[in-house]
């Protein structure tokens, strides 16, 4: 399955392409010495994981399959995109890495028997996968016990850390604070109307939300709404929003309800031009079945946009359209997946070793330059220190990008003061 | 919670909360139309009722496509051209799989369960496989959009009107068919009594895969018109079904009345509680009411009557 993907993706063109690129974090993060000449296997794996002499195993881990196939499929194509760049400029410790794709088939338990299948049969050196925390929280207290290594991609509510994860997502304050405040100067926001789908996730993020409204922005929560997954009838809530009047209205909803919704406040009149709407859960992926008509003028709050103009994402937008076809969209999450294999090969190269527990202890510090949303660094937490950023839908599918911080936000899984 | 507005405010949004309780009580027709011949004439339990629909969904977007490129002058009233196609692509579909599947079953109609579950995942995974994993897009032509203006304060969803007008075109069509034509006496015949109706002479074989077949392009053209407010992906067709078995069940399985009469109060109950309350609570509760008025009255709000 691996070296059959591998096959298809690399025409001796692309290839050519993809040295091209990758030549520019090479120079500035390796030492060319180091894979030249790789150093021998017993000194960089003493926990038997399946590393050769010239090859390394990692497992890809995400839903193929069932209703999150939608979200998880950029996660594949990201992370497969990673890899084979990464082989095409020599690879990790002179090793070419060699991935096992396994399908978490939307089934939480799924996600943690292919988990174990991966760390106890194949001795994969890392696992990049999970997308929603459902599947995370099934899959942690497996990569706990076999101590394996995951990189998680999606931004989520928080309230975690592990040894065994790099989280290269947002957590929830990171997302949603600078966020706040932007709307909050910007459009004199002081009433604000939350409506999420009913998890842990929008859940967590709105209690993150409210405090910050209430206690630093001195404003008020007018409305807080949720319905069930997968719900399609928005029709009443929407009453309520023209009811209550909010300057902003704060989304966290989700999946096959984030269409609907779209669709049925644009169908209510309600102008998205006139009515600030901050949202924290469409990326350019989910406009895709939204539809840019529907949902043009709003406000995203993510760390990464497609359209993002700086150098490492406008070679990292046509290489993944090489690879993936003209027409996909690259979203935020789709972008931290991204993130994953690369973040765990500089690590492997800082710590000398494919060891587990020394590429955890390696990891705080860790920095990506050639990271398409800019730059990102592993904060003590395992959680990455990245930029807040607000962008504006358009018609035609992708954000302008509208403000950012001037710095990096500290990751702050257990923030004091919002739970 | 009504202090604070001005008696303006609150009768604009109580029409419009009306009107959100019809659209939705539309909807749930609309879905529930074809189960409801395929599941209270022919008593198929079609779990894959979902994925006719989306088949439907997809049609409409690769019409609209079609007619994107090739005849953008025409583009707003493609709509109507992609319902027909709709209708007739899922109940090909439908006959075709009546025909290689349903009819071993009709002697155990709980299997049907099991059956037509794995029809929905075979489906799934084909329009996966097929269309793409992620969602797509349908684009509505400029005039189905937005909303009619009728004061200042109240406005009406243009779709949801045309959800409305459908919904009251293909409810009168079906009951036509069903309790005026010949072909519709022939459905009813063969429901009450199988042998018998064979015996006076009715192909029975043929009524059931024509029946099958209505009953599943009705679903497709739901899922055309539900490409306006909602999404169109291979497993969207999930987010409809069990609002579709509620909807049958309580209206007593066999009787088109009964539909109807359970989608208008479902859809009401679940309106007006949504509005006072948040709304997974709101669905709570209408799931509450409903099993409980099972629990008095088994065969649903309309039972036919007949002889076991």
């Amino acid at each position: 399955m691996s070296d059959e993907a591998n096959k298809g993706l690399l025409s001796p063109l692309r290839r050519k392409l993809l040295m091209g690129m990758a030549a520019v974090p090479a120079i500035t993060m390796l030492p060319r010495a180091s894979f030249a000449q790789a150093p021998a296997t017993s000194a960089v794996n003493t926990t038997g994981l399946a590393v050769t002499d010239t090859e390394v195993t990692v497992g890809i881990l995400h839903s193929a399959t069932g209703t999150m196939a939608i979200s998880e499929t950029g996660s594949i194509e990201a992370e497969k995109l990673a890899i084979e760049q990464i082989n095409a400029m020599g690879g990790v410790l002179g090793r070419k890495i060699k991935f096992i794709q396994e399908d978490g088939a939307s089934d939480w338990p799924t996600f943690a028997e292919k988990a174990k299948k991966l760390l106890v049969n194949d001795k994969v050196a890392a696992i990049m996968g999970c997308w929603t925390s459902a599947s995370r929280k099934a899959v942690l207290p497996v990569v706990e016990q076999y101590n394996g290594m995951l990189y998680y991609p999606t931004f989520y509510e928080g309230l975690e850390q592990s040894k065994n994860v790099i989280y290269t997502g947002q957590e929830a304050t990171q997302q949603i604070l600078a966020g706040l405040n932007w709307i909050a100067k910007e459009k004199g926001a002081k009433t604000f109307f939350f409506i999420g789908s009913d998890y842990i996730w929008p859940r967590t993020s709105n209690k993150i939300a409210r405090k910050h409204v209430e206690n630093v922005l001195k404003g008020k929560v007018v409305g807080e709404e949720y319905y069930a997954l997968g719900s399609t009838q928005f029709n009443s809530v929407i009453n309520k929003i023209k009811l209550t009047k909010p300057d902003v209205i704060f989304t966290d909803v989700v999946g096959g309800s984030n269409v609907a919704f779209y669709k049925q406040l644009k169908a209510a009149g309600i102008d998205l031009a006139k009515q600030p709407l901050l949202t924290i859960s469409v990326t350019e992926d989910e406009i895709d079945g939204i539809g840019g008509e529907n949902i043009a003028g709003a406000y995203a709050c993510m760390k990464y946009f497609q359209s993002l103009d700086n150098p490492n994402n406008k070679a990292f937008v046509p290489a993944f359209k090489k690879a993936w076809g003209e027409k996909t969209v690259i979203g935020d999450v789709t972008q931290a997946a991204y993130l994953g294999p690369w973040l765990w090969k500089l690590t492997v190269e800082k710590a000398g070793s494919f060891d587990v527990d020394k590429i955890a202890a390696a990891s705080p510090g860790v920095e990506f330059k050639g990271a398409p949303e800019g730059y990102v660094r592993i904060h003590e937490n395992h959680h990455l220190w990245s930029k807040t950023r607000v962008g504006r839908a358009k018609l035609d599918g992708q954000f302008e990008l509208i403000y950012e911080t001037a710095d990096l936000v500290e990751p702050d899984p257990f923030p004091k003061g919002y739970q | 919670m009504f202090g604070d507005y001005s008696l303006g405010d609150l009768g604009s949004i109580f029409v419009m909360q009306g009107f959100a309780g019809l659209i939705l009580f539309s909807v749930y027709v609309l879905m529930a139309l074809g189960l409801a011949i395929i599941f209270g004439q022919m008593g198929v339990i079609n779990m894959a009722h979902g994925e006719f629909m989306i088949l439907g969904a997809y049609v409409t977007w690769m019409t609209s496509n079609l007619f994107q490129t090739y005849m953008p002058s025409l583009f707003g009233g493609y709509f109507f051209l992609a319902m027909i196609l709709a209708f007739l692509a899922s109940g090909a579909l439908g006959m075709l799989v009546e025909w290689v599947l349903i009819r071993h079953l009709y002697k155990r109609p709980l299997d049907t369960l099991l059956a037509t579950w794995g029809l929905s995942l075979m489906l799934q995974q084909a329009y996966r496989s097929v269309f793409g994993a992620r969602e797509v897009g349908v684009e509505l032509p400029q005039w189905m959009l937005g909303s009619l203006h009728v004061t200042d304060s109240i406005e009406v969803p243009i779709n949801g009107v045309f959800v409305m007008c459908l919904t009251v075109l293909i409810t009168i069509s079906v009951a036509y068919v069903m309790y005026k034509s010949r072909w519709g006496r022939q459905v009813r015949a063969v429901v009450q009594n199988r042998i018998m109706a064979g015996a006076v002479g009715i192909n029975t074989e043929k009524v059931d895969r024509y029946t099958y077949g209505l009953g599943c392009g009705i679903a497709g053209v739901a899922g055309s018109a539900f490409t306006m407010i909602g999404s169109t992906g291979p497993t969207s067709g999930q987010l409809y079904i069990v609002d579709t078995f509620l909807v049958v069940v309580f209206g007593g399985a066999a009787s088109l009345l009964g539909t109807i009469a359970s989608a208008f109060s479902i859809s009401q109950t679940q309106s007006t509680l949504e509005f006072f309350m948040s709304g997974s609570m709101a669905k709570v509760l209408t799931l509450l009411a409903v099993v409980g008025i099972l629990m008095l009255r088994p065969q649903g709000l309309f039972a036919l009557k007949v002889r076991k």
